[in-house]
């Protein structure tokens, strides 16, 4: 906590600081938000609630499953069940960043916790662990999740507008597995990852035909057993 | 239910789950067995979603050397591994996608 021996840093310098550090990142984003919206059309789902979803949910592989799921006629339960596992791994970020956020009011707290996306988080907690959480530190993450939110919102809806135009010969529901893939390849890096993310890939073959998509949950909770088995025994 | 519905209670669970530890810090612990199981989450998840739409074809296995979603599957696996590029994985998988199946429609197979 060394930045209390520091002069205090204004609100507007720090929100504007987040906003810088996220910026790279939105351009990485905004593919991805623009395929959510054009697939989102393409299952079907209409375009207010292809929109709104960016904004309700806010989490980005979850509203991709979510599409897939609706195109397949799956119960709103499954799906619900489903975004949830997904987003699981949000309780993580929580518990990391609960410690720079304890003074701050419930409506701080509110407010950044709606915020509190993979990309915002990443460049928050390296902010705090850096300078602390004294002063209007908090001002940073807001800034980066603003900045990350206005992104995601904008290019859903160029997305929205641009599945309208695309024909559906150009098979563009095979940009689902493709930016699943784009995701999760470079982010393995040990040997644990690559065990859950494989057995998950096979179990996913045998538990395929499991009544109302549930197949992917069960075969998914397959997969982070297997990781954590692997983990164990170093 | 009807897509509202499913929005409305998956955004609520998965605010709740980002506030669950910024709110209640002091009141709940992670047990370190889910600490550790959570990071895979993401992997397995992501894997099942792509192991079903390479692997089945109208809900039926299909392994066959004329599943052009596997091979261009494999092809943009390939990219990403070596390129470490989101957008160029998507680019080379759909154009790869692409040009198998006009390959193989020229083909007649």
């Amino acid at each position: 906590m060394t930045a209390q021996a520091l002069p205090q840093v204004s609100r507007a310098s720090q929100f504007r600081r987040g906003l810088k550090a996220i910026l790279p990142i939105l351009l990485a984003v905004t593919p991805f938000g623009m395929i959510y919206g054009a697939l989102a059309l393409q299952a079907g789902i209409p375009l207010a609630a292809a929109q709104s979803m960016s904004f309700i949910v806010f989490a980005g592989s979850s509203q991709f499953v979510t599409t897939q799921l609706v195109s397949q006629l799956i119960p709103g339960l499954v799906i619900v069940l489903t975004i949830f596992v997904v987003n699981l791994r949000h309780a993580l970020y929580s518990a990391s960043v609960a410690p720079y956020t304890q003074r701050l009011p419930f409506r701080w707290k509110a407010g950044l916790a709606y915020f509190l996306t993979d990309e915002a988080y990443a460049v928050s907690i390296l902010h705090y662990e850096k300078e602390g959480s004294a002063g209007n530190q908090h001002w940073f993450f807001f800034g980066a999740g603003l900045g990350l939110w206005t992104c995601w919102q904008l290019s859903t809806a160029l997305g929205i507008f641009l599945g309208a135009v695309i024909p559906a010969s150009w098979s563009l529901d095979f940009a689902l597995p493709l930016t699943f893939i784009a995701l999760i390849v470079p982010a393995l890096k040990d040997r644990a990852g690559v065990t859950a993310s494989l057995v998950a890939g096979f179990a996913a073959v045998i538990a395929f035909s499991l009544p109302y998509k549930t197949g992917i949950i069960v075969a998914a909770l397959i997969g982070v057993a297997a990781g954590l088995l692997v983990e164990g025994r170093k | 239910m009807s897509i509202w519905v499913v929005m409305l209670l998956g955004g609520v669970l998965t605010f709740l789950t980002r506030l669950s530890f910024i709110w209640l810090q002091d009141r709940i612990s992670m047990p370190p067995l889910i600490r550790r199981a959570l990071r895979f989450v993401p992997p397995a998840v992501l894997s099942v979603v792509i192991f079903q739409e390479l692997l089945f074809r109208n809900s039926a296995l299909d392994l066959s050397p004329t599943n052009t979603r596997l091979l261009a599957g494999v092809i943009a696996v390939i990219v990403a591994w070596r390129s470490r590029n989101p957008l160029l994985t998507i680019a080379s998988g759909m154009a790869a996608l692409l040009l198998l199946n006009l390959l193989f429609s020229f083909l007649g197979i």
